[in-house]
């Protein structure tokens, strides 16, 4: 033990309460009333509010606040699954599989992996418009259920968590390659999945830019949902507040049960979120 | 699961293929098996690369096209060639929208990677309640980004903020911080810091719990102070790391859009303010595809984004493998 411990204890401390406060205010404005948000100093404990503000927020007409909340759940948890299955399905099928095309396939991948999507959002749209998709979810959750990356994630743990001996003994087993994958890889992969999951259950959570272009908003997402009572209600700061709560909590829920396994999968290297 | 099936393995490996089953039937199996092998890999892949090219690949290339033409909500009108780039480098607005996402880029990115690297090598000790540490640091990124536009707004209200108030403190009179450009900057940016800070310092950390104790030991005893050791040893070791953060975060950074978006609130907030004080890039293209409905002109600032965010990845990689 150094004496500098304690010196960089209270650094430490000094950093998380400032990364902490913002949530923290978050919370203490959703439980208050209007008339003491503004106030100096500011009020640093919780009110009695937080029923009342989630009455009117549940009320705040434009916001559509609970079909919104409904509607990036369904999505978060579509996408999530999807992604993770056919991430799965093609990185094993690139990490230890052997085919025509492969690397020449594996680097369209490699290659538009950082290419933002949003790029192609106009052209995305007039589809959309072709398929009679404009505000309906199916337009969110569709072009979704793939990702470039999870592909990649997934390739790079199935190179290394599943060995070929398990692999060949399956197969002088008679089992197809599908079954093969499903009762042999897939269990392997479970840890590269879990981090998969998260990332991609977050990421369609905090969606969007493509909602707000392909969605109205008497369809939202919870963050279209949000957006539109901080154009709405922009003075209504305690309605905002208690909206963006509620829209954090299933995140902060996930990070509560699966915080170990997110911050290994960012520190395995190569995640983003 | 992994561990059920370990003794299955064995058993069949003892157990050989010993017995052949009636011929007709095992060629049946055969030709099947081939058929699997060839074909299941195509097949693996395939839903990937179908959903991917419609809803991906194809829109991203069709962008270019669209770009060569007038083409509103009505459909596509006539091949107008590079009329659209050649009216987007004559456009204010745009240049404005690349200033602001360059200024925010650079108030957003230096000061986030600056104080993740020290915060790394803070954490980069043996400490009590690691694990609750990390959990901290990591605290803003599980916040809803929306929600993060909606409480820094708040905190940077000019009546109503805490910010101004404790400016005030010290005598400052308050800023409207919604008003200029670097103000907003600085509004919008403290947004981006705050969030992915702590993700950035828990990749740094991983890069520097790789680096071998030896080493450290050395320079230790060759009388290197602890400065020198970080910058000769910490910084050299960990420039995947850097390189892989400062490329991530301006890809992020160059489209930047629901941070501003939410700051402007009312009934500016697509314009970035009533000056266009804080639009970005994307918040540009989404006003005139989305707006203004001029898909054509829409789909040009969606490439030089394109070329914009190419251009700097490129630079970056390159200055990143160049310093030594």
């Amino acid at each position: 033990m150094r004496r500098t411990q304690p010196l960089l204890y209270l650094t430490l401390l000094a950093a998380i309460a400032l990364s902490a406060f913002p949530l923290y205010w978050l919370f203490v404005v959703a439980t208050r009333s209007n008339d003491v948000v503004g106030d100096w100093p500011p009020p640093l404990t919780p009110g009695p509010n937080l029923g009342e503000n989630t009455g009117r927020l549940f009320a705040a007409e434009d916001a559509n606040f609970l079909l919104g909340l409904l509607n990036s759940a369904l999505s978060s948890v579509v996408v999530t699954v999807s992604v993770v299955f056919f991430s799965s399905l093609a990185g094993f099928a690139f990490a230890k599989l052997r085919f025509r095309g492969r690397n020449a396939l594996l680097l369209i991948i490699l290659g538009t992996m950082m290419i933002p999507v949003q790029m192609g959002i106009i052209p995305l749209y007039m589809i959309m418009v072709e398929l009679g998709w404009q505000n309906r979810m199916e337009a969110i959750i569709v072009p979704a259920l793939v990702s470039a990356f999870g592909v990649f994630l997934m390739r790079q743990y199935a190179e290394r968590a599943v060995p070929e001996e398990l692999i060949e003994a399956a197969r002088v087993d008679g089992c197809s390659t599908f079954r093969i994958f499903w009762t042999v890889v897939l269990p392997a992969l479970r840890p590269g999945a879990a981090v998969l999951s998260l990332f991609t259950f977050m990421g369609t959570w905090n969606e969007f830019l493509w909602p707000l272009a392909v969605l109205e908003a008497d369809n939202p997402t919870v963050q279209f949902s949000l957006s539109q009572l901080s154009t709405t209600y922009y003075t209504d700061y305690t309605l905002m507040f208690t909206g963006a709560l509620i829209a954090t909590v299933p995140l902060l829920l996930v990070f509560v049960g699966f915080g170990r396994q997110i911050i290994g999968g960012i520190m395995e290297g190569a995640v983003k979120a | 699961m992994l561990a059920d099936l370990q003794p299955r393995t064995a058993t069949t490996s003892v157990d050989p293929p010993s017995a052949p089953p009636p011929p007709p039937r095992r060629r049946l199996r055969d030709r099947i098996s081939r058929i699997d092998a060839k074909w299941a890999p195509y097949l693996f892949v395939a839903p990937f690369f179908v959903i991917f090219g419609i809803f991906g690949l194809f829109p991203l290339g069709y962008t270019a096209w669209v770009s060569l033409h007038e083409w509103d909500i009505s459909g596509p009108g006539g091949f107008i060639g590079l009329n659209n780039y050649v009216t987007l480098f004559g456009d204010p607005d745009f240049w404005n929208a690349v200033l602001n996402t360059v200024g925010m880029l650079v108030l957003a990115t230096v000061p986030q990677l600056f104080f993740a690297l020290v915060l790394a090598s803070l954490l980069n000790q043996k400490l009590r309640g690691l694990t609750l540490l990390r959990m901290g640091v990591l605290l803003p990124i599980v916040t809803s980004v929306a929600a993060v536009g909606i409480v820094f707004s708040q905190i940077f209200d000019r009546d109503a903020g805490m910010v101004n108030g404790l400016l005030g403190l010290f005598s400052i009179e308050p800023i409207d911080w919604r008003a200029d450009k670097w103000s907003s900057w600085t509004a919008i940016a403290t947004m981006v810091n705050w969030r992915w800070t702590g993700y950035n310092a828990l990749i740094y950390l991983a890069a520097m719990q790789s680096i071998p104790r030896d080493l450290y030991e050395a320079a230790t005893v060759d009388g290197a102070s602890k400065i020198r050791q970080f910058f000769s040893i910490t910084i050299p070791m960990i420039r995947p790391a850097l390189l892989f953060t400062v490329i991530v975060s301006t890809i992020a950074g160059m489209q930047l859009f629901t941070e501003p978006l939410i700051f402007g609130q009312g009934s500016f907030a697509i314009s970035g303010g009533s000056l266009r004080q804080f639009q970005t890039l994307s918040m540009y293209m989404f006003e005139k595809a989305f707006r203004d409905f001029d898909y054509g002109y829409g789909s040009a600032i969606a490439w030089m984004m394109f070329l914009l965010i190419t251009l700097l990845a490129v630079v970056n990689f390159l200055i990143t493998r160049r310093s030594r």
